[in-house]
């Protein structure tokens, strides 16, 4: 299999991917769902929130693992952030409680913010490396934070020959 | 004029065109197209929400009114009774304390009424499907050696091995420390019980404000029980024992009401603070996860070693958004089924067609909705009619705060909104152990030695025969 060089990774033709969709919007109109990978929680480590960074077969001929485990590694990284337990969620947690939690009216936990920060990148991550491929993140926080659901497009110009709708089809591209 | 002969013609077709699509679920999903509906208003779980979403409690909350009363008429009996003696006689400050605790406690008993516990949204059909497939595929490949059964995974946290089940209701392996709440038919995340006197699950996101309004609590009712006794002794110091009773006749319902609070409510709290010290929840607690009884080397993965950390981790940790985003709008584009408001289950056999038809478009072209859409509960497709039913009519307390189960009153306590429906009947998932998750358990005497857990709950006969009716459910909606 070709390695691809990083300069046609962004926005141009993905050499795995026949389909080329510039942004999020075209994506939408002109592609149909094809299938829907779960990348599931990873609890290895308690109850904090982490995600598998196993790459999964069905995006072997979409995507680089480079940047895939990138992505859940970045967002691993923005959830322990929220759920750290140090000295600041300490004084915020004293300040609530001493207020009766209702300083929570006004002000947006740290947690909101990071979530804010998250669908941010995954905003960005879309528009920029996965949408070009066909895929499109949804945010974990949609989804109960059970999982990253990836949604894989396939072109409807190009349905005779698309090689999106499964591990096995994407075989014969190669 | 032949206008005037085709016009009537026309109507007549117009009309016949018009009855024959406007079947009532068209005129809802019509309905629902001009105003947006708010994703609470199709929640799958048994809860009841207020405030347009805002307020979330379990479907039986008269005890719950009930520990408001209590609270509310013995405080209030004792600012007007009592104080005005006490502020002149001994010092204005202890109104202001007693007033300042009132406050405290009741606005930790709303919050942790009011709030959602931690519930975790049911998978979409989507990621139903997917699991469904992973774990067929890791029942038909063979292989030599131990293999846990498909439908639990095992995981290995600090160096514990923790199975997680596969929740047959909200098709999601739960995670660790995840139960399933059978009163309001949710997985919460942390579970820690189900509290009727809360009238609400207790969980990740309100266990702070269930710990705080206990340890408030027994507080308050210690200082108004200790004022009150005060009270009546320096009265009687001036006017003799009777005549004081005759003057603030108030004090002795206070002293009673104290009197027995006080046992449960201090030891309840005496109970949660070592859970919280040792970063248990009461259910497991109750099945001895932790305990050196199951295993010579079983240990808390979760606990952090030191008493401290763990308090404050249970206390003053991050506060975790809630998962189930009760106030968003449904997005209308994506196909929802039927609601049934506050989780009452109206037209039964509708909402299976229409849930059924909702289900499959989604697997093949449902374009992404951005923003917060709410999956379809998929949950109700399998449930359907037989098992939209409410908490069982059984007078035994479902699920109880262990405490309170020692002082007695709670075994005869009957649920007051059990009778208003027994026109549903109960499913059968809730017939064997209504027990549900934890059970009664004398805390104070129990947590020294643990009371042998296969007695008091049976998960594995529990999860079987709700595999089977869902199971069977599933065959009879998939046909």
């Amino acid at each position: 299999r070709p390695e691809p060089n990083r300069k046609s990774l962004e926005g141009a033709e993905s050499p795995y991917c026949p389909a080329t969709f510039h942004n999020l919007q075209e994506l939408r109109h002109s592609a149909s769902l094809a299938n829907k990978v779960f990348i599931q929680r990873d609890y290895s480590e308690g109850t904090t929130c982490r995600f598998q960074t196993k790459f999964p077969s069905e995006l072997d001929s979409r995507i680089e693992r480079t940047l895939f485990e990138d992505t859940v590694k970045t967002l691993n990284n923005y959830y322990a952030e929220a759920e750290k337990i140090g000295g600041q969620s300490y004084l915020e947690g004293c300040l609530a409680c001493t207020t009766a939690y209702i300083i929570f009216l006004c002000m947006e936990t740290r947690y909101e913010k990071v979530l804010k920060k998250i669908g941010r990148y995954i905003q960005e991550q879309n528009e920029k490396i996965y949408a070009p491929r066909g895929l499109l993140i949804t945010d974990p926080i949609e989804r109960g934070m059970r999982v990253i659901e990836i949604s894989i497009y396939e072109d409807r110009a190009s349905s005779g020959s698309s090689s999106g709708s499964s591990s096995t089809s994407g075989t014969s591209a190669r | 004029m032949h206008l005037g002969l085709d016009e009537p013609v026309r109507e007549c077709q117009y009309n016949q065109i018009c009855t024959r699509n406007s079947s009532p679920m068209e005129t809802l999903s019509h309905k629902k197209k001009r105003t947006p509906r708010r994703k609470w208003q199709i929640f799958p779980g048994r809860n009841r929400f207020y405030c347009n979403g805002r307020v979330m409690m379990a479907r039986q909350t008269g005890v719950f009114y009930l520990t408001l009363v209590l609270i509310m008429v013995t405080s209030g009996l004792f600012f007007a009774f009592d104080c005005p003696f006490l502020a002149s006689n001994l010092t204005p400050a202890i109104p202001v304390i007693g007033g300042v605790l009132f406050l405290f406690v009741l606005g930790m008993l709303l919050r942790a009424s009011f709030s959602d516990p931690g519930v975790l949204p049911r998978a979409t059909p989507d990621e139903a499907a997917d699991l469904e497939r992973q774990m067929d595929a890791a029942n038909g490949s063979s292989g030599p050696g131990y293999r846990p059964p498909p439908r639990i995974r095992e995981v290995v946290i600090n160096g514990q091995t923790v199975k997680l089940k596969y929740c047959f209701t909200c098709k999601i392996f739960r995670p660790p420390r995840a139960s399933h709440c059978s009163l309001c038919d949710n997985c919460v995340e942390r579970f820690d019980h189900h509290c009727p006197w809360v009238g609400n699950c207790v969980g990740k996101r309100n266990y702070r404000f269930f710990y705080l309004f206990i340890l408030s609590l027994s507080f308050l009712t210690i200082f108004i029980f200790a004022f009150v006794i005060t009270h009546v002794i320096l009265r009687s110091n001036r006017s003799g024992f009777l005549n004081a009773l005759k003057d603030s006749p108030a004090s002795v319902l206070e002293v009673v009401v104290c009197f027995f609070s006080v046992w449960s409510i201090v030891g309840l709290s005496g109970f949660h603070t070592y859970l919280i010290s040792s970063n248990q929840t009461t259910n497991e607690d109750i099945k001895g996860s932790w305990s050196t009884k199951r295993a010579k080397n079983n240990y808390n993965p979760y606990s952090y070693g030191n008493v401290l950390t763990n308090c404050c981790a249970a206390l003053c940790g991050p506060l975790h958004p809630s998962l189930i985003d009760r106030r968003g709008f449904i997005q209308p584009d994506t196909p929802q089924p039927l609601s049934h408001s506050n989780g009452s289950g109206l037209y039964p056999s509708t909402q299976n067609h229409t849930h059924m038809a909702a289900a499959t478009p989604l697997l093949h072209s449902d374009p992404v909705m951005m923003g917060r859409a709410g999956p379809p509960p998929s949950g109700k497709t399998s449930l359907g009619g037989p098992c939209s039913s409410l908490a069982p009519s059984q007078p035994s307390l479902p699920s109880s705060m262990p405490g309170l189960g020692c002082a007695g009153d709670m075994l005869t306590l009957r649920d007051p909104d059990a009778h208003c429906h027994h026109h549903h009947f109960v499913s059968p998932e809730e017939m064997p152990s209504p027990l549900g998750p934890s059970s009664l358990v004398l805390p104070f005497a129990a947590h020294g030695g643990h009371l042998n857990p296969a007695q008091l709950y049976d998960p594995a006969s529990q999860d079987s025969l709700h595999e089977d009716s869902v199971r069977g459910l599933v065959k009879l909606s998939s046909v």
